[in-house]
């Protein structure tokens, strides 16, 4: 159990953390406590995720992606075009092109890092404003409506009708998300990349010397980001059944705040995929939380944000502190 | 003769060239595409619309110096925004005296300041990483100011408030001037002060600025609580320009500011950077963006061009080390 809290220490707070939450929100508010709710969390908090666990393998590697989010704006409107001009597509076709266009704005971001060794909040602050930039000149900041059937149409893969009626339904995003969180899972805990991406986010100088292409470490983990940043724009689409050019301005840095709060060290060679979904987790709990105790909506944020302030004043006090405070044996090192 | 040129070398610096090559490029390029540019119409433009991104861009500044970032300046220039409307507002609104105004300026910059100071605290007492603390007081302050104001706007100041954010005095608009003085100021306290030494020292190495001495500690948290301070003087003019308070306004320029810094030859790293080089890039951006206003571009263009400009300039800064290295290589 002290290993577990030793090397699981965030993940383990977290969930501590959400569990006492949800039994408060379940007195505080009944509706909390259901099957449907559940599900909606899981549905709403999908897309976010997606983002999330891209976010992290950048964050492993020792960067960080500003971009992210206006690039997975510009996969939306190119991919929703394209797919328009091809006469519809399907899933397949239209995951293919959005995951396509998403990793060349990742690689993007690694060529110029890596080319010209420009570190990569540089690299990403210039490109979030380039991509936005030329998305809202060229869209004009018009929405696309008409998108292709097969995108609008909810994909309900699991319901189940509660006792007072209501539906509690899984949609489609959350299989994706699903996939998305077990493939970044084995990407950096079970391949010798995901080691590498480790090392080298913890000394890319050590790395290098040890005989690892960090070429490939910067194209690998960017590339893997725009991979999630296009499929998320995707499921996005498919969630709010309209493309809205700036519908993603400003989702990084919310993004960026779970990742981290869910152990992800900025600096490089720390996180875990469970600690990042908790974290996103925890945010979006909290805002649901709030919603069904009938909070305005205009306090949310704030409290959020006032949580999120204290989760990372704590949890960078150091744990080992911590753990003598708690056990008391005050003991020096 | 030789002093006067190593005065001058001295004060532009190394880091001064990038910015100034970049002026000059925008400069001709501008002049020849139209005749309007080099009038006294652009220039007038660009004095009034550089100050709110010139003052948020030196309370990012401070911070930047120190290996940090502090993204809640534009919430904070917001917050401290709301706090002086809402001072004049209790003291009768459009009827509010000096006096009111007096009260709620300082009212508004220790509330900017208050921000920083619980940044700072938490960044200097915890380690957390700035980006992160920044960044979720940034979510708390927009979400605050979100909730006092449902949204919507406050306006209805005094008259004698509009000056500020529209006047001139000899011809030079009033918050220009402004922005000038903070600027040197800025200038001055990391040229001539020890907090402005130190600064730049915490930037280099944090552990060996402690160990020779340097209440680290101290350091940080007024860096912070100076950015609120900056963010909070550019809060007030924003509101003076435009006469109304809006929680959002100015958020656009974020990571503008950001990019101001790394255009005028910060290191992201911290440690290495001066003020004016600062104010070049600033200038820069600004008339990059009226130009094409002139030309008839929007202003979304202007913010991609702004982003092509950073990589263009770090791109030419990676070829003119490559080739001091390998000229070096040879002697």
């Amino acid at each position: 159990m002290r290993k577990l809290a030793h090397t699981h220490g965030t993940e383990l707070s977290l969930i501590v953390v959400i569990a006492l939450l949800c039994v408060f929100l379940s007195i505080m508010a009944p509706r909390f406590f259901t099957l449907g709710n559940a599900f909606d969390l899981l549905n709403t908090s999908s897309v976010n995720i997606i983002f999330a666990v891209g976010l992290l393998v950048v964050l492993i590697a020792g960067g960080i992606d500003i971009s992210f989010a206006v690039a997975a704006s510009v996969v939306q409107y190119v991919a929703a075009t394209a797919l328009i001009a091809i006469g519809g597509g399907g899933w397949v076709s239209g995951l293919l092109i959005a995951g396509g266009i998403g990793i060349l704005l990742g690689a993007f971001n690694a060529f110029l890092i890596h080319t010209f060794r420009i570190i990569s909040i540089v690299v990403t602050i210039a490109t979030f404003n380039i991509y936005f930039g030329l998305l809202m000149f060229f869209t004009k900041g018009v929405s696309i409506y008409n998108l292709p059937d097969w995108l609008t149409t909810r994909v309900v893969l699991f319901e189940r009708e509660a006792a007072d009626g209501s539906w509690a339904e899984i949609t489609l995003p959350v299989l994706v998300m699903a996939v998305c969180v077990v493939a970044t899972w084995i990407l950096i805990r079970h391949t010798t990349t995901g080691r590498q991406l480790y090392a080298f986010g913890d000394n890319p100088e050590g790395a290098r010397r040890f005989g690892i292409n960090i070429g490939a470490m910067q194209y690998i983990a960017f590339g893997w980001l725009g991979l999630m940043a296009g499929i998320g724009g995707l499921i996005q689409a498919h969630y709010a059944q309209e493309v809205v050019p700036n519908a993603l301005y400003g989702r990084e840095l919310d993004v960026l705040a779970a990742v981290v709060l869910g152990g992800a060290r900025l600096g490089g060679g720390r996180g875990s995929v469970l600690g990042c979904v908790l974290g996103v987790l925890l945010v979006a709990i909290t805002q649901n939380g709030l919603n069904l105790m009938g909070v305005s909506p205009f306090a949310f944020r704030m409290i959020v944000g006032a949580i999120i302030l204290v989760a990372i004043t704590l949890s960078s006090v150091n744990p080992q502190r911590l753990m003598r405070l708690v056990q008391g044996t005050g003991a020096r090192p | 003769m030789t002093s006067l040129r190593e005065r001058l070398r001295e004060t532009l610096g190394p880091d001064m060239a990038t910015p100034l090559a970049a002026l000059a490029l925008v400069v001709v390029v501008f002049s020849l595409y139209s005749p309007q540019f080099l009038t006294s119409g652009t220039f007038g433009a660009v004095a009034f619309q550089l100050p709110e991104l010139g003052l948020l861009t030196l309370a990012m500044l401070l911070p930047i110096l120190t290996g940090g970032l502090n993204l809640a300046i534009t919430f904070t220039a917001n917050i401290a925004g709301l706090t002086l409307a809402w001072v004049l507002q209790s003291q009768g609104g459009v009827q509010a005296g000096p006096g009111a105004f007096v009260i709620g300026v300082v009212l508004a910059l220790a509330v900017g300041g208050a921000s920083g100071l619980i940044m700072g605290l938490v960044i200097a007492y915890t380690k957390a990483h700035p980006i992160l603390v920044s960044l979720s007081m940034m979510i708390f302050l927009r979400g605050l100011g979100e909730f006092l104001t449902r949204g919507g706007d406050i306006s209805g100041f005094p008259a004698f408030i509009q000056p500020i954010g529209q006047g001139s005095i000899l011809g030079i608009p009033i918050p220009l001037l402004i922005f000038i003085v903070c600027v040197l100021a800025w200038h001055l306290l990391l040229t001539r002060m020890k907090l402005g030494f130190n600064t730049l020292m915490i930037g280099s190495n944090i552990e060996a600025a402690r160990y020779s001495g340097v209440n680290t500690r101290k350091v940080l948290i007024l860096v912070y609580v100076l950015s609120g301070v900056m963010a909070a003087i550019a809060g007030i003019i924003m509101m003076a320009r435009f006469n109304s308070v809006r929680v959002g306004h100015g958020e656009s320029y974020l990571l503008i500011t950001v990019l101001a810094c790394f255009l005028g030859g910060v290191n992201p790293f911290g440690g290495f950077g001066r003020v004016l080089p600062v104010f070049v890039a600033l200038v820069v951006l600004q008339l990059l963006s009226s130009g094409l206003n002139l030309i008839g571009a929007n202003q979304h263009l202007a913010t991609a061009l702004w982003g092509i400009l950073l990589v263009g300039v770090m791109v030419l800064r990676w070829a003119v080390g490559r080739l001091r290295l390998s000229r070096n290589g040879k002697v």
